[in-house]
């Protein structure tokens, strides 16, 4: 883990005393909320309850509702952990994190809202003509956004190749400026509205649930394997996780390096862009800041699966979007904690930490080039 | 592993900041206001004018006298929200400051300009740099502005301490001036006054509304943490209380949710009959088309407030149906008693320089705010051969004794604590959102103290 080689069986330090005590504090706090929500399930008058609500009885969550915060925490996480394969794959070849990968999320969704609005003025958005016309904007949307990342890799990482990481990591941070403002610029700093989806998408469709909703996990799942199958199964992608591997011997192979860098960021801001797609049908506004924050969630869950590990991506990021959604009202509400919805950050980076001290790796192990391995 | 870690409390340093600048500090700063001694002492005959050419004049010099040499300008300033989301709101009020200068003329021969407008940026932040950058300047008697609470919070400590009035147009957070009852808010500083309601009133307005006419007994309410939403937002659940009537629910979403099934189905536990949310685009838009999709919330009625009264909001399909309280801009006839300009005359002149209607509804609380500091910097005022002396605990004894002054808003009365507004509010129905302007006419129900 560190340099430092400690052997084993040796004295605890007090950082590991403080590391433990800080995990049995954590799992403890989710147990007893996790117990006092089944209680106030089974009954919402009872001692602790009401100890916690200050004598007032707490509101039991219908089958209905505990249904829609998983359907919800499903459609965000399946975004998050598109998000997340761009991370995860950029950080498996280059070893930095592409902070403007969010900025990518974001062009996608923008340029989603041009074309559906003048569709929408044609007419295009409604009856027969509405699906050919969602699959060519997904199309172009998700052009646009390869063409940034693979734009972003030649402009502002490529020159940078070779130095240490944390220059492209702070230079990634100024693309991401630079592209929200510029789209400020562009389009102006307001919150702009997709067209409402016809009547049909917003319908219930098996179990009471949104078809829209439906649609963006079904989307998510094609995307994720695809991507899965092109990593794994096609030549392409095995020159990808050879270049991971290690690039020296890679090259040696008769492998053009340069060549699958661009790639793996051409296929990192294509999920990018149908994620953006997606965030634009489902939440139907996009200001220039929409990706910030998605973008850094998507890191969080690359983290939480398993940095380079594409499955492990897709894992984390529906694992925290279920919590984000969750939680706040069967862990944190039971507690008594006022105002939990604005927790919902929080929530997701103690799970970040949760993971952290508890398996370093991630869910689902780390997997980094030969140089990562220190 | 190692490099990972470092790289992540880079990310982590990161997101602090980035978490510092989006969310407006609400704790800035307390009220202290004790360098400033009380300068009213009960001089009756405030409101007497034209009687100053032997130097006579409201004020006892205890906050400072301002010397106006012959041939310079009487400085006043302008503190709007002019740039970025807001701007809709800080501009006109700009505006209507700037018309009510010209409009007004001199002032004992002396020229008034309202410098450059400068900016609040709707925040703490950029309320107290623009206040500092105005309290360096000893000519200056009074500011208009702020436009929005949280960033008043920050500048009325300095405009106070330093001697010199504010007078907002838009602020409205109950905390600026008072709790109604005689009890000083607590981010209260002397020297500050605002023609805008206290959205005690607004919050008082909606309960009325929701109670009494609507006939509802459950309601919950959300804010974003902002001092202005938590502000209306507990004035409201608190008057319906006092109705009679149940709250359900009271919480808060981040400024940056997306998804609100979490806080929707947080509220729809309590299932409440009405859900009343006084904030801000684009959270707003989420909640109101996310809501009707969340079991238990599907026959919820949805009111908001002034926040969201923009045309950006009503053009939303998702807003139709909904109930929004705001200012009575019904001005009619009203005119300023000081200018003699109505609100029609001002409304042309505006259309004419500006080439648009003004797009946020507190123009004419800056004009009667406007014209108010002016009267009173007439009345604390006097020549000393040449120059003009201006008297600025004179210009709060003015303010602090206004009754009965008739404005664009109609009559203008100033209570202890700087509440000056007519306090009238509307509470309008918005039914159609291709037809924005036939909404915005759609009152429902009227609302006065």
């Amino acid at each position: 883990m560190t340099t430092a080689i400690r052997a084993k069986g040796a004295a605890k330090t007090n950082v590991d005393k403080f590391l433990t005590l800080l995990r049995v504090l954590l799992i403890g706090a989710i147990s007893v909320g996790l117990l006092a929500f089944i209680a106030q399930q089974i009954d919402p008058g009872n001692a602790f309850a009401k100890w916690t609500h200050d004598g007032q009885e707490a509101n039991r969550l219908t089958g209905e509702q505990f249904k829609g915060l998983i359907v919800s925490g499903l459609s965000q996480g399946a975004m998050y952990g598109l998000i997340a394969l761009g991370y995860s794959m950029v950080y498996g070849v280059l070893g930095f994190i592409n902070f403007a990968h969010g900025e990518v999320f974001m062009v996608g969704a923008f340029t989603g809202f041009i074309m559906s609005n003048k569709f929408d003025e044609a007419g295009l958005w409604e009856g027969g003509a509405f699906i050919p016309t969602v699959l060519f904007t997904v199309l172009i949307a998700t052009l646009i956004a390869t063409g940034l990342a693979v734009l972003m890799e030649r402009v502002a990482y490529r020159p940078l190749r070779g130095s240490p990481r944390l220059i492209p990591l702070i230079t990634s941070i100024g693309v991401s400026f630079f592209i929200q403002n510029a789209v400020i610029l562009l389009f102006g700093a307001g919150a702009k509205s997709y067209p409402p989806n016809p009547d049909w998408l917003q319908d219930d469709w098996i179990l009471g649930i949104e078809g829209v909703k439906i649609v963006v996990i079904i989307v998510a799942a094609i995307s994720m394997a695809g991507l899965w199958y092109f990593v794994e199964r096609t030549k392409t992608g095995k020159a990808m996780r050879a270049v991971a591997e290690d690039k020296e011997i890679a090259s040696l192979m008769g492998i053009n390096v340069n060549r699958t860098i661009v790639t793996t960021f051409a296929v990192g801001g294509a999920m990018a862009g149908i994620g953006g797609m997606l965030w634009g049908l489902l939440f139907r506004s996009v200001i220039a800041t929409t990706g910030f924050l998605p973008g850094i969630k998507a890191f969080t869950a690359a983290v939480v699966g398993g940095v380079g590990n594409l499955g492990g991506a897709m894992a984390g990021g529906v694992a925290l979007g279920g919590a984000e959604s969750l939680a706040p009202l069967t862990l944190l509400e039971p507690l008594g904690i006022s105002g939990v919805s604005q927790l919902r950050d929080a929530v997701s980076f103690v799970l970040l930490i949760l993971v952290l001290l508890i398996k370093p790796t991630g869910l689902f192990g780390e997997r980094l080039s030969s140089d990562d391995r220190a | 592993m190692k490099k990972l870690f470092s790289i992540l409390s880079v990310l982590l340093a990161f997101t602090l900041v980035a978490a510092a600048c989006g969310s407006d500090a609400t704790d800035v700063v307390d009220a202290g206001t004790d360098a400033v001694e009380d300068a009213v002492d009960g001089d009756d005959d405030a409101m007497e004018d034209d009687a100053m050419e032997d130097g006579e004049h409201l004020g006892d010099g205890s906050l400072g006298v301002v010397t106006v040499e012959a041939g310079d300008e009487i400085q006043i300033r302008s503190l709007e929200a002019i740039s970025g989301d807001v701007a809709f709101l800080g501009l006109p009020n700009q505006r209507g400051t700037q018309q009510a200068v010209e409009d007004y003329g001199q002032i004992h021969g002396f020229d008034v300009t309202s410098g450059t407008g400068l900016d609040d940026l709707c925040s703490a932040d950029g309320g107290q740099a623009a206040a500092q950058t105005i309290v360096a300047d000893e000519q200056v008697i009074g500011v208009i502005g702020t436009s929005c609470s949280g960033a008043a919070t920050a500048a009325a400590p300095l405009i106070s301490e330093a001697g010199m009035v504010m007078i907002s147009a838009s602020n409205t957070s109950p905390a600026l001036t008072s709790d109604q009852q005689g009890n000083a808010g607590e981010n209260y500083n002397e020297g500050y006054y605002r023609t805008a309601h206290n959205d005690l009133f607004q919050g008082a307005a909606m309960a009325e509304f929701v109670f009494n006419d609507l006939g509802l007994t459950t309601a919950a309410a959300i804010h974003d943490g902002d001092p202005y939403t938590e502000g209306l937002a507990s004035a409201f659940t608190n008057s319906f209380e006092e109705l009679g009537g149940t709250v359900t629910g009271f919480t808060a979403v981040a400024k940056e949710d997306t998804d609100m099934t979490p806080v929707l189905t947080e509220i729809a536990a309590g299932s409440p009959e009405a859900l009343f949310f006084p904030i801000f685009q684009p959270a707003g838009d989420f909640i109101a088309d996310q809501a009707p999709g969340v079991s238990g919330l599907e026959n919820t009625m949805l009111l908001a407030a002034d926040g969201l009264l923009v045309d950006g909001y009503l053009e939303l399909e998702a807003s139709e149906g909904m109930h929004f309280s705001g200012p009575d801009t019904r001005f009619g006839e009203n005119k300023n008693q000081s200018t003699g300009v109505s609100a029609n005359e001002f409304l042309a002149t505006y259309e004419e320089n500006n080439g648009q209607a003004p797009e946020a509804p507190f123009w004419g609380h800056a004009y009667d705010a406007t014209a108010l500091l002016l009267d009173a910097i007439d009345a604390a005022s006097w020549l000393d051969g040449d120059n003009l002396m201006i008297d600025r605990a004179g210009v709060r004894e003015f303010l602090n004794g206004v009754r009965g002054y008739e404005g664009i808003i109609g009559t203008i009365n100033c209570d202890d604590f700087g509440d000056c507004g007519s306090q009238k509010i509307t509470i309008i129905q918005h039914l159609d959102s291709g037809d924005i302007e036939g909404s915005k006419a759609n009152v429902v129900f009227e609302y006065a103290p």
